[in-house]
């Protein structure tokens, strides 16, 4: 038995990795924005802001790493290669999980590109 | 022997019944058609010449500015002029053209019969034709808009400036944006639904795949326009502040709506472009793309991301450092799927044994545009670069080195390719060489110089501009480059309506693709003449035999059966068959709801309130007429023999039925919208140390009652589902009855909070918010009533029983949207101005 089954039958796995990438930026841009606009009340600092969107941001990190592993496993740990184009169940699964490994892979760097301003800007504006 | 003669007759006519039942109605009755095809030719052509029409317009505006001190345009005429060009290019070419080479191509390239709502892409159509004619038609008046393609208030909400053309910009364009979404129902849903069987997702045409991903786009980037054109038309119309700085509102709310639609659209206008290329190159390299996973990676990937841009487009308004550096950030990734798409292109080229044709000769010269557009992208993407170059010639040079290069070369590439789809002939091999070359260094020589004009200084949209700036010499270029550029569009232009009748038909597939598209004949309208089972990505290469199997009605659906249109359902994963749906015929009911509708918009913005009101009753009686005639019909027999023995049930409910799925996304855009509205409440909370600056708000007394009717016309609805399944007819009845007075009183529940306190929404921008929240709420619920007595009337009538209840299904999935809306526009309202 098994936490997450080995196959999936659904079309929306293909979009894990996307939609981690698109709450992650969400948050970021709402946190920031919020907090710039209501910086004379806040209760904490910019750089508390920064940090916990970092905190964020490895926490999004994580699970595009596990949608990526899920889909490894699915794709057979790259038992068989591209283009997975037979017309059979089985290379239809090879096929989502290749492509949802992919697609973690996009969205893995597209947080880090996202959470690189949490780094080097230190303030709302100046 | 006597037995092949026997099914050979039979064949004939099954084929003879087959044309009979998909027939378009002849003579004047021929624009009754709803077959996707034809709808699909036509949404070509209107959006083609709309197209040449703002072509003109961008040739008026670049005379006016060939020189100096110009007097060719007045100011005001050159802007309308330069509006007009971008509004009508965006809106009534750039993405209607997608939607009808999708709503053309599909059905043919899925191996289906039809897509499953014909009716809905006539209706989409008819819109689509009226808003644009209503839209260009205003400049003739002196009347079209005039404060640029992107409506920016204040300029925009001033009437004296703007006049009568920015209620036709935004109602009529709210119109075409109905279109829109009614295409990418039918898109989303053909896609998912009804692919021949055997076409599993791994096997889907590229294109196919690109469509999925733009409907999707559309579902969420077309809303939040919507509501910005909401809000914008109560400013305008009754002067509700939402822009308006002095009374609490905020031009950058509309800014942010705007380009939340704005830069997604581009996509929503590349990415169909690039498809078309996904399909050409496999073509001349004689070979299956390379990568087609990869392909599928860059176009989820962009779908996505490009959510991630907008603010791209506000980097000089003001907005703190760490939010442009957020979305400088998404701009720059963005390039990594975009480029991952033409390295596939490049080695499937370099795979292959690329043969010149002329549909290569407009790609490969589009993507050469395009990249260069692409890298004047990543500069502009960086902050600091475009607090220099906005506003300048330089973004006009980078926006049409994208848009030319990235979707009009590879829609004539296209158009060059599938030209024998419509017409069984070529365009002219050697006129469309002469196109290509002038079109191409036309463009160049007209929109490379922009780029300096604009380091020079120029600022866009101005109507003149003095001698001595040095600005002179490159305009004059720029001038002469759009006119060889419009030479070879007018070249393509008459290759295409050249009269080719004399000229001998051509082979089928005379390119010798792989893709299923080219079984389709030009001169029948059935689709395909039997529904083939799928084993390959290419399966004119892959499967033998096939084009003569399908044509002989070797496979399912080879015949019809009480006259009906019918086409197969499959499912979403493996395209396994699932039903038999029978779809809707030619009817007058599209033209007339579609007529009506523009009625309303088109009154309203004139201010004719009960030619307002005469047309919404019209539009609702038609569409309910439509509904009640054309859809969840009760068959005679349940299930139908599709051929093959193979037998499939006629009727199905639930998430199985694509009625559910349509009603699904077209919620989920819905959703959108409102999520949008909710984005605009608590924008004004942060930009207002007291959003509701000291004024009375609608309490948390009444919207809690709202929400607690709500929850509770909910659970009937609930409990007249379930009773209908189970067959208690009376007690379905009487919760559906019981209801509607609930829900009734729900809204008035939700509007009596900013009543009774008093709310006056032209005084500040928090009470008009909180009556557009509301009055939103309100408006759905007043049609859940609508749907309520429906399935009344249905239960009644005997179209809604235990086991034929989609309509009960379809109309209890709205009322799950509609729970969750009521929730949090009412639970926002009443609470948030306590806690806050």
């Amino acid at each position: 038995m098994r936490l997450i089954p080995r196959e999936v039958e659904t079309l929306w796995t293909l979009f894990t990795g996307p939609v981690v990438w698109a709450l992650h930026f969400l948050a970021c841009y709402a946190a920031a924005a919020i907090y710039c606009a209501k910086a004379s009340e806040a209760p904490f600092s910019f750089d508390a802001l920064r940090l916990s969107l970092f905190a964020i941001t490895v926490v999004a990190l994580v699970a595009i790493l596990a949608a990526a592993w899920l889909s490894w496993r699915q794709w057979g740990f790259g038992s068989g290669d591209p283009p997975h184009d037979a017309p059979t169940r089985h290379d239809r699964l090879l096929f989502q999980g290749f492509a949802t490994l992919l697609l973690s892979g996009l969205s893995f760097i597209a947080v880090i590109f996202v959470s690189v301003p949490l780094l080097f800007i230190e303030v709302c504006a100046r | 022997m006597t037995n092949a003669a026997s099914s050979e007759r039979t064949a004939d006519v099954q084929e003879e019944d087959l044309r009979r039942v998909w027939a378009n109605p002849t003579g004047w009755r021929y624009w009754t058609s709803v077959n996707n095809t034809q709808i699909g030719l036509w949404y070509g052509s209107a959006a083609f010449i709309f197209m040449l029409f703002a072509g003109v317009l961008a040739l008026l505006v670049r005379l006016q500015l060939a020189v100096p001190d110009n007097d060719f345009l007045s100011a005001d005429m050159f802007n309308q002029a330069f509006t007009l060009h971008g509004t009508v290019m965006m809106f009534l070419f750039a993405v209607p053209i997608f939607e009808a080479v999708a709503i053309f191509l599909l059905p043919s390239m899925l191996g289906a019969r039809e897509l499953p709502f014909p009716r809905l892409s006539a209706f989409g159509f008819w819109s689509f034709a009226l808003g644009g004619v209503f839209v260009c038609g205003s400049i003739f008046f002196n009347a079209a808009p005039n404060s640029g393609w992107f409506m920016y208030p204040p300029l925009a909400t001033d009437k004296e400036y703007s006049g009568i053309g920015a209620d036709i910009w935004l109602l009529g364009l709210s119109f075409i944006e109905v279109a829109s979404i009614a295409a990418a129902v039918e898109i989303i849903v053909g896609i998912m639904k009804c692919r021949a069987p055997g076409m599993r997702i791994n096997m889907m045409p590229l294109f196919a795949w690109y469509l999925l991903i733009v409907g999707g786009m559309i579902l969420f980037a077309f809303p939040p326009l919507i509501a910005g054109d909401i809000l914008f038309e109560m400013e305008r119309m009754f002067d509700w502040p939402f822009f308006d700085a002095k009374r609490g509102g905020d031009p950058l709310l509309w800014q942010h709506l705007f380009w939340i639609f704005g830069h997604p659209e581009v996509y929503i206008i590349f990415l169909p472009a690039i498809a078309l290329m996904a399909m050409i190159v496999p073509t001349f390299a004689q070979r299956p793309i390379i990568g087609y996973s990869w392909i599928v990676l860059a176009a989820v990937g962009t779908g996505f991301l490009s959510f991630g841009l907008w603010v791209h487009h506000m980097f000089t308004t003001g907005l703190p450092q760490i939010s442009l550096a957020f979305f400088s950030a998404a701009s720059e990734a963005v390039a990594i799927p975009t480029g991952v798409q033409i390295f596939v292109f490049i080695a499937t080229m370099l795979a292959g044994r690329v043969i010149f044709s002329l549909p290569m000769l407009f790609g490969a010269g589009g993507l050469a545009i395009f990249v260069i557009g692409g890298l004047t992208g990543v500069m502009v993407a960086l902050a600091p670069f475009d607090w220099q170059a906005h506003d300048t010639y330089f973004v006009v040079a980078h926006l049409h080195y994208v848009l030319i290069g990235g979707m009009l070369f590879p829609v004539l590439a296209g158009i060059y390719y599938y030209y024998p789809l419509i017409n069984a002939r070529k365009l002219s091999d050697r006129l469309g060489k002469i196109a290509f070359w002038l079109m191409f260094i036309g463009f160049n020589v007209a929109f490379f110089p922009m780029h300096l004009t604009g380091l020079r200084g120029m600022p866009r949209r101005v109507f003149t501009y003095p001698a001595e700036v040095g600005w002179d010499l490159l305009n004059l270029i720029s001038t002469v480059g759009a006119f060889i550029f419009a030479t070879g569009v007018a070249l393509v232009v008459i290759d295409i309506l050249r009269p080719k009748h004399r000229e001998p038909k051509g082979k089928m597939n005379p390119w010798n693709a792989g893709t299923l598209e080219w079984i389709s004949e030009p001169e029948e309208n059935w689709g395909v003449r039997s529904i083939p089972i799928i084993k390959s990505r290419y399966p004119l290469w892959d499967q033998p035999g096939l084009i003569d199997d399908i044509n002989k009605g070797r496979f399912y659906l080879p015949d019809t059966q009480d006259g009906r249109r019918e086409t197969l359902v499959t499912s979403v994963l493996d395209a396994d068959p699932v039903q038999c749906l029978r779809v809707g015929g030619t009817s007058y009911l599209t033209i007339i709801s579609a007529l009506s509708l523009g009625g309303v918009f088109i009154a309203l913005t004139f201010h004719w309130w009960l030619l307002t009101v005469l047309c919404g009753i019209v539009t609702l009686g038609a569409i309910l007429i439509w509904l009640w005639t054309g859809t969840s019909e009760i068959p005679k027999r349940n299930e139908r023999d599709i051929g093959l023995g193979v037998t499939l049930p006629l009727y199905v409910s639930g998430p199985a039925s694509v009625g559910w799925w349509a009603m699904f996304i077209t919620m989920a855009g819905d959703g959108t919208a409102f999520a949008s509205l909710m984005f605009g409440y608590f924008f004004y909370w942060t930009i207002h140390p007291d959003f509701t600056a000291g004024l009375p708000g609608p309490g948390a007394g009444w919207p809690i009652v709202a929400v607690a009717l709500f929850a509770l016309a909910w659970l009937a609805m609930l409990l007249a589902r379930h009773a209908n399944a189970n067959d208690r007819v009376w007690m379905a009845r009487l919760s559906l009855l019981g209801s509607v007075p609930i829900t009734l009183a729900a809204c008035l529940a939700g509007l009596a909070g900013p009543y009774l306190h008093d709310m006056q929404p032209t005084v500040h921008v928090y009470p008009a918010i909180v009556w557009v929240i509301s009055l939103w709420t309100v408006l759905h619920g007043l049609v859940a009533i609508i749907m309520q007595l429906y399935c009344l009337a249905g239960s009644f009538a005997g179209r809604l029983t235990a086991s034929y209840d989609a309509d009960l299904r379809n109309v209890m999935l709205y009322w799950h949207f509609l729970m969750i809306t009521a929730m949090i526009s009412f639970g926002v309202l009443g609470l948030f101005p306590e806690v806050r």
